[in-house]
Parts: C-alpha cells; structure tokens; sequence
C-alpha cells in the first residue's frame, strides 16, 4: 500500500497517541514552552477586548507563540481536508447510531453532525444551545480550570501534577453528565 | 480574598506569569522564529484528525465508555509525554537555546473541579475541545467559527467575573 493511502486511512490510536504525546517534548525543548491551547482564547481576549478586566492585563506578545500554534492546527485542518482526506464516514459503535437515529442524526460523514451542527440549524433551539452554550462553557470552564485537555490531561498529567489529575477526572466527570444525562434532554427538543 | 486572586495566578499555562519558568533574558528569539509553532501546530492539527479525536461522534462515544479509541489516544500521549517529561528532567536536558527546561508547579483551588466540570459539559456538548475547535474549523466546518466565537465570549466573561467565583 502507498504511503499516502496510509496516511490517510484513519489513524488508530496507539499511532496517534503517541504523536500528540510527543508534542509535549517537541515544545519543550524547541522553545522551553509547555503545552496548552486553551490560553489562546485568553490572548485573543487580551489582544482584541481587554477592556480594563485585570485578568487580560498583561504582555500577551510575550505569549504569541501559542497563536502561531493554533493558527498552524486551523491550517493542519485546511491540508488535511485538501490532500489527506479520508471520505468514508466515522465507524462507532452501532449502540451511539441506534441512540442518536432517535434524535434524527444520522448523517456520519463530517467531523461533526450536520444534522446538529450547520448554518441552518444555528436557528433551531437545539443547534443553538448546542453551539452557543456548548461553546460558551468550553470557553469559560477551560479558563475557569486553568486548561483544557491538552494543558491539564496530557501537559499536566506528564508533570505528574495533582491539580491536573483532579481537573481531568472533573472534565470526564462532567463529560459523562452531559452526555448520558442532560444530552438526551437537549437533542429531544 | 478578592483583592489577592486579582494579583495570583491560577492559570499555569501562561509561562509569562509564572515568575519562576521566566526570565525576561532568556527568550530574546527573532520573531521569525515563532513560524515553528505554526509548523508544530500544523502537525498538530493533522494528528487530530486524522486520529478522529476531533469527531463529536468519537467524543459521544467515549463519554458513553463505547469505545477505548479515545482513551487509549489521551492515554498514551500521557505515557510518552510524562516518559519525556521524567527524561528531560532525569538528564537536565537543555532547550535548544541552551535555557534549563523549567515545569510550574501547579496549586489546587476550587477552580479545577467547578470549571473542569462546566468544560466537561461543553466538551460533550460541542465534541471538542479548544485544539479540535480550530481543526475542525480548518477542515471546513465553516459553522465551527460560531463555537470558537461563543468560547472567547466564555473565557473573556470568566475573565470579567473572576474575582467573584469561588477559586
């Protein structure tokens, strides 16, 4: 098989892991930098709307780094969507599509449902505490805790950082409220 | 208490603020030097998809415990960074531009469970986490900029309660 065929047939987990893992290294020693990308929500706060609030008070060019990094994962999105893109549908488990038909969602050939998240759907109800709340609390509940997946679960934990396990076991936690107890509610409407 | 949060930092993702992994000295890079994070994120945002870890499906998934995919991704990133965390550490591995590599120390506060808890809510509402939001908007879910815009709306309105929520 090609190389490129490889590539772009979905990645198990146990290659793609470690690579995320390895971001960790890679940050560290190019440029003595820790990995987290949730603070640069915070840097667009403080470059664009500071408006007096302390917590954006700062040199945020001393932190500019972080914004090349997330602007580079938007263009990782736009290479991959243009040479390396897979266009079979994500395979889960046949329990998640018997759930989620029940709500109408049964369109599996984007990274995220159409049927949920779309232009069109921005004036339904259900699209929009998805997308409005929903990222409204990724926002809010990242810098409330001081990172995200990436600053707290795996930059964290590899310190070995007890306030980072706490946070991980709270983001799962509320994961699972969400999506086995409130989801149902909300996807109803 | 609200006085002294305004001036302690909770946020240990900002080197810039944390007075012990920064010195004003050591960081004089030409700016240019800045497009390797951009390289690194490219990888980055690559890696995140091609892994699926930034499909809602795959999140739905793992908070349902229908999959080990996701688990075994967060799981073994956690292995091989802490593996590289404990050897440049183990063998005082210097950062290319010769700096000792410093890692802050984090102090718990009621931030971690109230907060990470509320992301837990938008992690399985929106499918993604920060990263995944930006991959996804790449990879032409147009409709994304709306979550991204809604997330910086979050983090700009913690910024301006801060100092009434309990940490």
């Amino acid at each position: 098989m090609h190389l490129i065929e490889l590539i772009t047939q979905p990645w198990p987990w146990y290659i793609a892991g470690p690579l995320i893992g390895l971001m960790v290294p890679l940050l560290l020693i190019f440029g003595n930098k820790t990995f987290g990308i949730s603070s640069s929500l915070r840097h667009i706060c403080a470059s664009c709307v500071p408006a007096k609030i302390p917590f954006f008070q700062y040199n945020w060019r001393k932190e500019i780094w972080n914004l090349f990094f997330v602007f580079g994962v938007f263009i990782g999105g736009i290479i991959t969507l243009f040479y390396l893109k897979d266009n079979s549908a994500v395979v889960v488990n046949p329990k998640l599509v018997a759930e989620l038909s029940q709500y109408g969602i049964t369109d599996y050939s984007g990274l995220i449902p159409n049927d949920l998240f779309s232009w069109a759907s921005l004036s339904t109800p259900r699209g929009m505490i998805m997308m409005l709340f929903g990222g409204f609390l990724v926002g809010f509940g990242t810098r409330y805790a001081g990172g995200c997946t990436s600053g707290h679960a795996i930059m964290g934990l590899s310190m070995l950082q007890f306030p980072s396990l706490v946070a991980t076991i709270c983001f799962m936690v509320g994961g699972f409220i969400m999506a086995n107890l409130i989801l149902p509610f909300i996807l109803s409407i | 208490m609200n006085e002294s949060l305004k001036n302690t930092n909770t946020d240990f993702e900002m080197r810039s603020l944390d007075a012990m992994c920064f010195s004003e000295e050591q960081v004089k890079t030409p700016s240019w030097h800045n497009l390797k994070y951009l390289l690194f994120g490219i990888l980055f945002g690559i890696i995140l998809i091609k892994a699926e870890v930034v499909s809602w499906f795959r999140i739905q998934e793992m908070f349902r415990l229908q999959s080990f995919h996701m688990f075994g991704v967060i799981g073994s990133a956690v292995a091989v960074g802490a593996l590289s965390v404990f050897l440049i550490k183990k063998f005082n591995i210097k950062s290319i531009y010769g700096e000792d590599i410093k890692f802050p120390v984090k102090s718990m506060n009621k931030g971690q469970i109230i907060g990470g808890l509320l992301f837990g809510f938008g992690w399985a509402m929106t499918g993604a986490c920060p990263g995944p939001l930006y991959a996804q908007l790449g990879y032409g879910a147009t409709v994304t900029l709306v979550t991204i815009f809604m997330a910086i709306v979050g983090t700009w309105v913690y910024g301006l309660l801060r100092e009434k929520l309990p940490h």
